[in-house]
């Protein structure tokens, strides 16, 4: 069995999630598509953890061992799965199962462009990459990548949940009724970023240490680490703004996506669009 | 009517307290911080500078786009930062620090209307006995009570993680303690490059601002390598580097092996792999179809020449026996590109043992015969020069932020009272962080205590 072939399972148990949650939406008399949802989700998150060591196994057999998050598809695969590893952990501490709708579909989406759109093969360590400071920043930026996309997918519902709740007071038959209370979404975005935001701070000192271990420079101004500091502004203003009333609720969802967007542009639009040390595609 | 109008400095004060402030210079920073990631910094190459119109590089350098991480308006960004955080911290930290200090013991009126979680359990037996069982559900399932009494009325109050509430401002100071770490190393530190070929030593390098630093010892390059992978992808760059003091190796910095991500340190100076290359000479002869009027011609290592007949040419590669690559040849040979008058470009490989073979390079070379005689070619590395003595202070910022934050986000200061009056006893709490799950923890204390207590009607 190789590890390509468990990426394509999980990428169809992603996809069996996500339509498991869609149905979860306009069925709202049936939990059982929730309850399916999360646990083929969780069967995709262990299926894809043991690709990701099987991967990493193969590489020690081609001779050329190193931990898969060395290039743009190794950091794609890896990306999905601390989205849906964000997901589980919510989840399982707040029930609110129905957020995966709107989570699930980045995870899919990271996977499918990886399986049918780049090259899977598995190369050599370039001399920049050969350090173990590769893993400790990749894991604890990409896990915060994640809880912003997660806090995304819940501000996007709560636009919608709240645009809703403006229009039609008591119609408790649309689908948008089975969306948590926004205000329970508005406080799931929080604590996602909550997490988010330590573990992004922990990547970009682990980029500095490993900047200044390998460069001399903790901060050289590079696009990559200009944009990671420029999500981090974002988040952080977020986060005062949970301070002042004004900027509760919608504000607060719209930084979250803003966020997320910038923090996307950090991870593929500055190695896609702009030059810069980090050209290895992570 | 009673202060619409506050003093100058009352209002300065206010808006550098401000939280509207705090916003403003945090989205400020990340929408102005992107101009440096489109507009090249430093030096801008050539083909950007052509790319834009005078009136555009006039605009970018007034306002200092090419250097703006730099530039007066970023600094004064970053200071009002400070300003703002430090001002904060000034305003808020007394109170703070009081609430830690000197927590209030007794829950009264007014402290009783705040608190949420209110609960008053009515139950019998004397006012000590009840004290006593309370505090040992309170030790046993939040922390020890601090007891107070007062007319008969005992108050007992406990916390937990009380300097939870510092975190905050902890993390506001790392900030500021990475500013001081950065600003130490660009006034006591520098950055520099040296380029050092085989089997020399340099004991200069040259810094950023085009400054001649004296390192105060020698750094010497026994040998540079490269090796591949089978795929011929580079897998490792490697300077052999030796320190010396007066011309002497030092113990322990003698024939070390630097690498990428290996970097090498003495003297709170760092040598980093950085680049390499090739350095030496090569002579060419140039010379009439029959060899007569024989012209010498050097060429630098990777560099370019002009041929007689105006076309240029590029040394390539060069190897001293050229039957590794071709078996039945011998000796030095050349590859060279020559860029001729109708455009095209040709590459070749001149040699040194074998006319025969140059001559059927004459329509390239315009009728001339061109012969390589050989030449000297070593390896040369480039190596980035780092001291930073503020980097440590950087790195005590980060913990402290990273630390601050953890404590800021999943740490509470939880704080419960308890008045114990014969017959009644009345329990309420707050916490920092985290009401839903403080709550919770109430209501299960309170029934924890509901059994633990005599209750006047058990049904």
């Amino acid at each position: 069995m190789t590890s390509s072939l468990l990426f394509n399972i999980t990428t169809l148990l992603y996809l069996a999630s996500m339509l498991a949650f869609f149905a979860a939406i306009v069925n709202r008399t049936k939990p059982f598509f929730g309850t399916a949802g999360s646990y083929i989700a969780f069967g995709g998150l262990l299926l894809q953890t043991v690709a990701i060591g099987l991967r990493w196994k193969e590489s020690y057999l081609l001779g050329i061992g190193h931990a898969p998050l060395s290039n743009l598809y190794e950091s794609v695969v890896f990306f999905s799965w601390t989205i849906v590893l964000i997901y589980g952990i919510l989840d399982l501490k707040y029930r609110y199962r129905v957020i995966g709708a709107f989570v699930m579909p980045f995870a899919l989406l990271g996977m499918a462009w990886a399986q049918l759109g780049m090259k899977s093969g598995i190369e050599p360590l370039v001399p920049a990459l050969q350090s173990n400071w590769l893993l400790y920043h990749v894991i604890t930026c990409f896990l915060g990548y994640a809880a912003f996309a997660v806090a995304c997918g819940i501000s996007i519902m709560y636009l919608i949940r709240e645009k809703h709740d403006k229009v039609a007071q008591a119609n408790e038959q649309s689908i948008v009724a089975t969306f948590p209370p926004s205000r329970v979404l508005d406080d799931l975005n929080y604590k996602s970023i909550m997490i988010g935001f330590p573990l992004l701070t922990l990547g970009i000192v682990t980029g500095a240490a490993w900047a200044n271990y390998a460069w001399g420079t903790y901060w050289s101004w590079d696009p990559k680490e200009t944009w990671s500091l420029i999500v981090w502004f974002i988040y952080a203003a977020f986060l005062h703004a949970r301070i002042t009333r004004g900027w509760a609720g919608r504000r607060a969802a719209w930084l979250s996506i803003i966020g997320f967007a910038a923090t996307i542009f950090c991870y593929l639009g500055v190695n896609l669009l702009l030059s810069g040390l980090h050209s290895y595609g992570g | 009517m009673t202060s619409s109008k506050k003093s100058i400095p009352q209002s300065i004060w206010d808006f550098f307290c401000s939280l509207k402030l705090t916003m403003f210079t945090l989205i400020t920073l990340a929408v102005l911080s992107i101009v440096g990631t489109v507009i090249p910094q430093g030096t801008p190459p050539p083909e950007y500078l052509h790319s834009i119109s005078q009136n555009k590089l006039k605009l970018y350098k007034g306002l200092g786009f090419f250097d703006m991480y730099h530039s007066w308006w970023f600094i004064l960004l970053l200071s009002l930062l400070s300003l703002n955080l430090l001002a904060c911290s000034v305003k808020r930290l007394p109170g703070i620090w009081r609430t830690i200090t000197r927590p209030v013991r007794v829950m009264d009126d007014s402290l009783e209307t705040t608190l949420p979680n209110l609960t008053s359990i009515i139950t019998s037996g004397d006012a000590v006995t009840l004290r006593d069982r309370v505090a040992a559900v309170m030790k046993a399932e939040f922390a020890e009570p601090v007891i107070t009494e007062a007319d008969g009325t005992y108050h007992l109050f406990a916390q937990k993680t009380p300097w939870s509430r510092l975190a905050v401002y902890a993390v506001h100071l790392s900030v500021l303690v990475i500013f001081i770490g950065a600003i130490i190393g660009s006034l006591f530190g520098y950055k520099g490059f040296v380029n050092i070929p085989e089997g020399e030593s340099v004991g200069k390098v040259m810094s950023r601002s085009e400054k001649e630093i004296d390192l105060g010892f020698a750094v010497h390059l026994e040998k540079f390598s490269v090796s591949h992978y089978p795929n011929g992808a580079p897998k490792e760059f490697k300077s052999i580097l030796t320190v010396l003091e007066n011309g002497k190796p030092v113990a322990g910095y003698d024939r070390v092996p630097v690498i990428v991500n290996d970097p090498l340190s003495y003297k709170g100076i760092t040598f980093y792999q950085s680049s390499y290359g090739k350095l030496g000479e090569h002579e060419f002869t140039i010379s009439d179809s029959d060899g007569s009027n024989s012209q010498p011609l050097i060429v630098k290592s990777g560099g370019s020449t002009k041929l007689p007949d105006g076309s240029g040419l590029c040394l390539q590669e060069t190897t001293p026996d050229i039957s590794r690559f071709q078996t039945g040849l011998s000796g030095p040979a050349a590859q060279v590109e020559v860029h001729l008058a109708n455009g095209e470009n040709k590459t070749f490989v001149v040699y040194s043992n074998n006319p025969a073979m140059n001559r059927m390079n004459l329509p390239y070379t315009g009728g001339k015969l061109l012969q390589y005689r050989g030449g000297e070619e070593f390896m040369y590395t480039g190596l980035q020069v780092a001291k930073d003595p503020g980097v440590w202070v950087v790195w005590v910022g980060c913990i402290l932020m990273v630390v601050g934050i953890y404590v800021a986000f999943f740490m509470a200061h939880r704080r419960i009272w308890v008045r114990v009056e014969s017959g009644t006893v009345t329990i309420g709490g707050n916490s920092s962080k985290n009401q839903g799950g403080f709550q919770l923890f109430m209501e299960q204390l309170v029934t924890k205590l509901k059994k633990q207590l005599p209750l006047e009607d058990n049904k």
